[in-house]
């Protein structure tokens, strides 16, 4: 059930170094992919059927194949890659640990995949906030250049490529791939009308592939392995392996790799079950921008197709699960708060919306909201889903309606008593210790 | 502005900014490391947000003489710097604490014993969110989800990683902080290091902190520890499966 590819050598203490990342046949694909006419590379990426592991799905190779080459119009400008390492999605905690303990794999993936799409220069946007991580990447940078994969004709390939490691400052907006973009170009990070796409006006108005950490890491072994390899895992139309991350109120939290389409109830097992005498009572898929799940779905195959059937997203594979001792209404509200930090200002619905729907919400948890509360807070909900200028706004409204439409009862009682009726002690990690 | 001296810099600038007490202008070497960033991007203005962390590492906040400086150095008006930085929250807009302590208390952190954490520390070092100590050691902050969910609580000084936390823990966290003994972070270098010197490295600078620390901690090794326990693996590459 678990097939650790990423984090086969995470348990080694030099994991992150060159040497570490060696051993387990680290840059290995590099010269094979050197060799390779960069269509094959594509084809073979869109063969293996790898999708986009940053949240949305979509088909890396597919993406790559929609740079345009040749010496005319857009094909003959600059191509970039820049990978989306602003992890900031609340749950997803994977592309940071993996950074962390063998940012090689994703220099290797990142050098193969610039050769590719014909990008002499590729960018890791690395989110502000994880300095050590920071470190890592830009020490096995340093590395990779030393012993010649980076740099002008690497290994005699006539190929040349600079990665440079930039962090970012502090904004979940930039996440979203046009933002991201704007902010590299030094501006405010704020999404960016679509069309055109990035990968024909990107970075600089260039060809431009935006990838997912976890997307990038994964094209070595897939150069490795081939694409019938990487097929043969996972589910028929969500290939492969990935990293589930596993939080909350669950006896082993951490990092799992496995085959796409694994169930909750299956990583619960491995991960312990819930903590000694409480039981699931709801949890995220994806972040909190997947809508919330029960303990109903604990059997949903945690693929694309699955996930969604149930009515949720897959997302980013950031499993939060909440025990019976925590009120929804309080996470409903947390999370709402998040996303009205987090709002970029650009469009109104998502900015308004957002700003409004943390008062609703605060005064269901003080007690002082009114039943016409609730239904002015899913409209607003519907003004804003579909209406805003990116995936934030409609990410901020998955906890409500889900949040409504899966505990009802819960949020009336907040408004026909006296507020919240939990006790906030009893859902911590140090319940009952003395702290 | 009680307390502050007028400081004219030596970088060609109008002499009107002011600089606090204690807050070291920027110098010429400032405007060569900015200049050496710059040559980093094929277009200049994407070197301005590593620019602005290269003025907070100097300064230790965004200061009116360092939006002048990047500025000049891009072709931009200060507006349009000013602008950017005040989007981004990692950039602070006065001087603050040597060490940023922030809780987080996004939902799972929140609900798992962030919240707890944070109104102990408030109480414990006598201020709120966004708010420095008297001795100008500690600034403290409730921070959104910082990627660590599964090592929650967590608590973050200069965007190092302090996993697992408990009020109590927390607590004795800043005090060693304040009392100037060595802390070291759950995944990161040896030592704590200073906003300042985070903040290099963040304009992509490195220090030589990258090969401390652990490679991974415990819950990042979870999945990994029980495969090998149980004798699970991925599927052998075909130039690795036995004949």
């Amino acid at each position: 059930m678990l097939t650790p590819v990423l984090s086969r050598n995470w348990g080694d203490a030099d994991s992150f170094t060159l040497a570490g990342y060696a051993r387990h046949r680290g840059y290995e694909a590099l010269p094979k992919a050197l060799a390779m006419e960069p269509d094959a590379l594509i084809q073979l990426v869109k063969d293996s059927g790898l999708r986009g592991r940053g949240g949305a799905g979509f088909p890396t190779g597919m993406k790559w194949g929609f740079i345009p080459q040749g010496p005319d119009g857009q094909g003959a400008k600059p191509h970039y890659l820049v990978v989306n390492a602003d992890e900031s999605e609340p749950g997803t905690c994977k592309d940071t640990p993996f950074m962390m303990a063998n940012p090689h794999a994703l220099i290797e993936g990142v050098i193969i995949a610039s050769y590719a799409i014909r990008a002499k220069k590729a960018f890791i946007y690395i989110r502000g906030e994880i300095v050590h991580v920071t470190r890592r990447l830009q020490h096995a940078v340093a590395e990779a250049y030393q012993a010649g994969h980076l740099g002008t004709d690497i290994h005699g390939s006539g190929f040349d490529l600079d990665i440079v490691v930039h962090a970012g400052a502090g904004a979940y907006i930039c996440g979203e791939e046009t933002a991201l973009l704007d902010s590299l170009e030094g501006y405010r990070g704020q999404p960016r009308l679509r069309p055109p796409f990035p990968a024909t006006h990107g970075l600089y108005a260039s060809p431009t592939v935006v990838n997912n950490v976890e997307s990038i890491a994964s094209v070595p072994s897939i150069v490795l392995g081939g694409a019938q390899w990487f097929g043969a895992q996972g589910t028929e139309k969500s290939k492969g392996y990935t990293l589930y991350s596993l939080s909350g109120h669950v006896k082993r939290p951490g990092q799992y790799e496995g085959p796409l389409g694994l169930t909750l109830r299956q990583l619960l097992e491995l991960g312990g079950g819930m903590r000694e005498g409480h039981e699931l009572k709801f949890w995220t898929p994806g972040g909190s921008s997947t809508p919330l799940l029960t303990a109903e779905h604990l059997d949903v195959p945690l693929d694309y197709e699955g996930v969604a059937a149930a009515g949720s997203m897959l997302g980013t594979k950031a499993l939060q699960c909440f025990d019976e001792t925590t009120c929804v209404v309080r996470c409903v509200l947390r999370w709402t708060e998040f996303y009205a930090h987090e709002s970029c200002g650009k469009c109104t619905p998502c900015r308004e919306g957002t700003y409004w729907m943390v008062q609703i919400l605060q005064r269901m948890e003080n007690g002082n909201a009114t039943e016409e509360d609730l239904v002015t807070l899913l409209d607003t909900c519907d003004n804003i889903f579909g209406r805003s200028f990116c995936a934030l706004g409609d990410g901020a409204t998955s906890p409500i309606v889900s949040g409504v439409q899966l505990f009802r009862q819960e949020f009336m009682d907040h408004i026909n008593g006296t507020g919240c009726p939990f006790d906030p002690v009893a859902s911590t990690v140090f319940a009952g210790a003395h702290a | 502005m009680s307390g502050s001296d007028k400081i004219t810099t030596d970088l060609g600038m109008p002499g009107t900014a002011t600089v606090p007490a204690g807050v070291p202008p920027l110098t010429e070497q400032t405007r060569r490391e900015a200049r050496e960033i710059i040559t980093r991007y094929p277009q200049p203005r994407s070197a301005l947000l590593p620019m602005l962390h290269l003025v907070q590492s100097v300064q230790g906040y965004v200061s009116p003489d360092g939006i002048s400086l990047c500025a000049e150095e891009l072709g931009l008006t200060k507006a349009e710097v000013g602008a950017v930085a005040t989007f981004y929250t990692q950039y602070r807009r006065r001087p603050a604490g040597e060490y940023h302590v922030g809780v987080c208390t996004n939902t799972l952190c929140a609900v798992l014993g962030g919240d707890e954490i944070f109104r102990q520390l408030k109480d414990h070092l006598g201020v709120g969110h966004n708010e420095t100590t008297e001795d100008g050691t500690i600034s403290l902050e409730h921070l959104e989800c910082n990627a660590a969910c599964d090592y929650a609580p967590v608590v973050m000084v200069n965007w190092e990683f302090y996993d697992d936390q408990t009020p109590a823990s927390a607590r004795d966290l800043v005090d060693k902080l304040r009392s100037g003994q060595p802390v070291a972070p759950t995944r990161g270098p040896d030592r704590q290091c200073t906003f300042k010197e985070m903040s290099r490295v963040l304009a992509g600078f490195p220090d030589d902190l990258a090969t401390q620390g652990v490679q991974a901690g415990p819950a990042t090794l979870a999945g990994l520890q029980l495969a090998q326990q149980r004798g699970e693996t991925a599927p052998a590459y075909p130039d690795e499966e036995k004949s």
